[in-house]
């Protein structure tokens, strides 16, 4: 265990003033996400455009510092990614954080895999991986449409 | 009180977690249990195992005494009238379940109301709930005040002609706020009103006295008193366990079975359905044992004085912000840090073995009116020292430290 490894500056500096906090007019796409067992709560607004790319991504929500840099890495990294482009990038950082050692993903830059990698370091935390996957899990339940809200213990 | 021979008594001491000394800050979740209740179980089923209350048998007829000894070593330790007002539940919760649903099902009927107050865990409030669905009952809040504190007044507002009965704790498990219940359970009963105390963390910490306090109900958790889990006591005043229907049924609990009907059985069997947690009653007696070898008069005392130390270094940390300063205090010290959230302070003092809880500790009503997601809980048991504090204190300015680099 090492707590240098899950209180990265990074993750720090993305809880202490997360990225795309907030909400937007014209967004077409909204979903809440719930951990009830410690109370983390997210809610993702996005605008995906014609060509069914994300135009423009914010999230609200309050939380521990993993769960709000991981909403706020995610929202910088998703802007202006197309669907199917979104769906791979959250295949594979749910793949790394579960068990892939690295995120494989062409889509995205090594500096933008170094800040997505300094999610990681939950892996070694098995009660707090729920706090860096509930945004994501939220994303892609308002890219489905899904009804209702992500709820941690009722997901995978 | 040498609390280092008392801490010495607590097997699971003798681990470390990631490499550090375990300070356990967690006793109102759960307390850790001392090596004589360990061994009681181990020993019961070794050598005297047997189910109880149904065969003959040597092993039978034993197992059977040493179960009904835990219901007059608990009767004593409340200070009941009778050891058949003593019934084994699987958790408070289930003896709490118990009250809302057998009182519920005979006494209460559309319009009436329940009152409970905005300090409730979740298991003193979440039964009560299922009655609104099922009977139409309402359920009204005592108001907690800005000290996290409830106060007679504050009860006295609340009921109203159609109040039929009243559910509060006996100590808060978040701000650890000692409520007067036996003036509260005395306002309740000059109009008529029956009272259940959710004694989860009285019961541990308190000096109980049935007969000083004439409640009608008091649910304990055997799992917080040093006790095994899966195991609670209902405490009932004989005239409701004999006026209430049963809640569930199975084998025991019987008089009479045929095709046309079922008789029920007498106290405790009426309440008591199916195998009981046999090992966990027997063991449970070992945990009272353990509690009046040391006196709980001394337990409280050494528990009052940490808590005051804890809440002194803790008021001293510009950092650290305490929730809730009741007028009477158990051991309880609920806390947030600036920038920090209780999560990540619980996971960063887990580094340096100290366990605390972070979360709404099941008071999410509470919370809300606090206006909190969550708060960070050190709670106090008997083995805990000025030197845990100290060290709960040190690890909290380590997180202030690498949240601020």
């Amino acid at each position: 265990m090492d707590l240098k490894d899950l209180y990265q500056q990074l993750i720090l500096d993305h809880g202490k003033n997360p990225r795309n906090l907030g909400k937007f007019e014209n967004f077409n796409k909204d979903a809440k996400g719930h951990n009830p067992l410690c109370g983390d709560k997210v809610h993702v607004y996005l605008k995906l455009d014609e060509n069914k790319k994300i135009s423009d991504i914010k999230f609200e929500g309050e939380g521990c510092a993993i769960s709000m840099a991981s909403a706020s890495i995610m929202t910088e990294l998703m802007k202006n990614k197309e669907e199917p482009e979104v769906k791979e990038l959250i295949d594979d950082f749910l793949k790394m954080i579960k068990d892939s050692p690295e995120l494989n993903s062409k889509i995205i830059s090594e500096d933008e895999k170094t800040k997505l990698m300094s999610l990681s370091g939950v892996k070694k935390y098995p009660m707090r991986v729920k706090c860096a996957t509930l945004p994501w899990h939220t994303l892609v339940s308002a890219m489905t449409d899904k009804p209702g809200e992500v709820n941690t213990e009722k997901d995978d | 009180m040498n609390i280092k021979d008392i801490k010495k008594e607590f097997p699971i001491f003798d681990n470390k977690v990631h490499n550090n000394d375990l300070v356990y800050l967690d006793s109102a979740n759960s307390s850790q249990k001392p090596k004589v209740v360990v061994d009681r179980i181990y020993d019961f089923y070794t050598k005297e195992f047997s189910n109880v209350g149904r065969s003959v048998h040597y092993l039978a007829v034993a197992a059977t005494n040493l179960y009904e000894n835990t219901r007059v070593l608990v009767q004593k330790y409340i200070n009941a009238k009778d050891p058949n007002e003593i019934v084994f539940t699987k958790g408070a919760t289930e003896a709490i379940n118990l009250v809302a649903n057998t009182f519920g099902q005979k006494y209460l009927k559309e319009g009436d109301e329940i009152l409970i107050t905005e300090l409730e865990h979740h298991s003193n409030y979440v039964p009560w709930h299922y009655l609104r669905k099922s009977k139409g009952v309402k359920i009204n809040f005592a108001d907690v005040d800005e000290n996290g504190d409830i106060n007679i007044e504050s009860i006295e507002k609340k009921i109203t002609p159609k109040t039929k009965i009243l559910a509060i704790t006996h100590l808060s498990n978040v701000t650890g706020a000692i409520l007067p219940v036996k003036e509260i359970i005395q306002l309740a009963h000059s109009k008529n009103i029956p009272v259940l105390v959710d004694g989860c963390q009285g019961a541990p910490h308190l000096k109980l006295d049935m007969q000083d306090l004439d409640c009608d109900f008091y649910a304990i958790s055997c799992h917080k008193m040093y006790g095994p889990t899966g195991l609670g006591v209902l405490y009932a005043k004989k005239k409701w366990l004999e006026e209430l229907p049963p809640y569930q049924g199975g084998g025991g609990m019987i008089g009479e079975v045929k095709k046309e009907g079922i008789t029920f059985g007498d106290l405790p069997n009426k309440y008591e359905a199916g195998t009981m947690a046999t090992a966990q009653v027997i063991a449970f007696g070992e945990s009272i044992n353990f509690i009046n070898k040391l006196g709980i008069e001394k337990i409280e005392e050494h528990e009052r004085e940490l808590t005051k130390y804890g809440e002194e270094i803790l008021r001293k940390n510009n950092s650290v912000k305490l929730i809730g300063s009741p007028k009477n205090k158990g051991s309880v010290l609920s806390f947030t840090l600036d920038g920090v959230h209780p999560h990540d302070i619980a996971t960063i003092l887990d580094e340096d073995g100290v366990a605390i809880r972070a979360g709404h500790h099941c008071c999410q009503i509470l919370h809300e009116k606090l206006g909190l997601a969550a708060t960070a809980r050190a709670s106090l048991g008997v083995y805990n020292t000025k030197d845990d504090l100290d060290q709960l204190n040190s690890s909290i300015n380590k997180c202030i430290k690498i949240f601020n680099s």
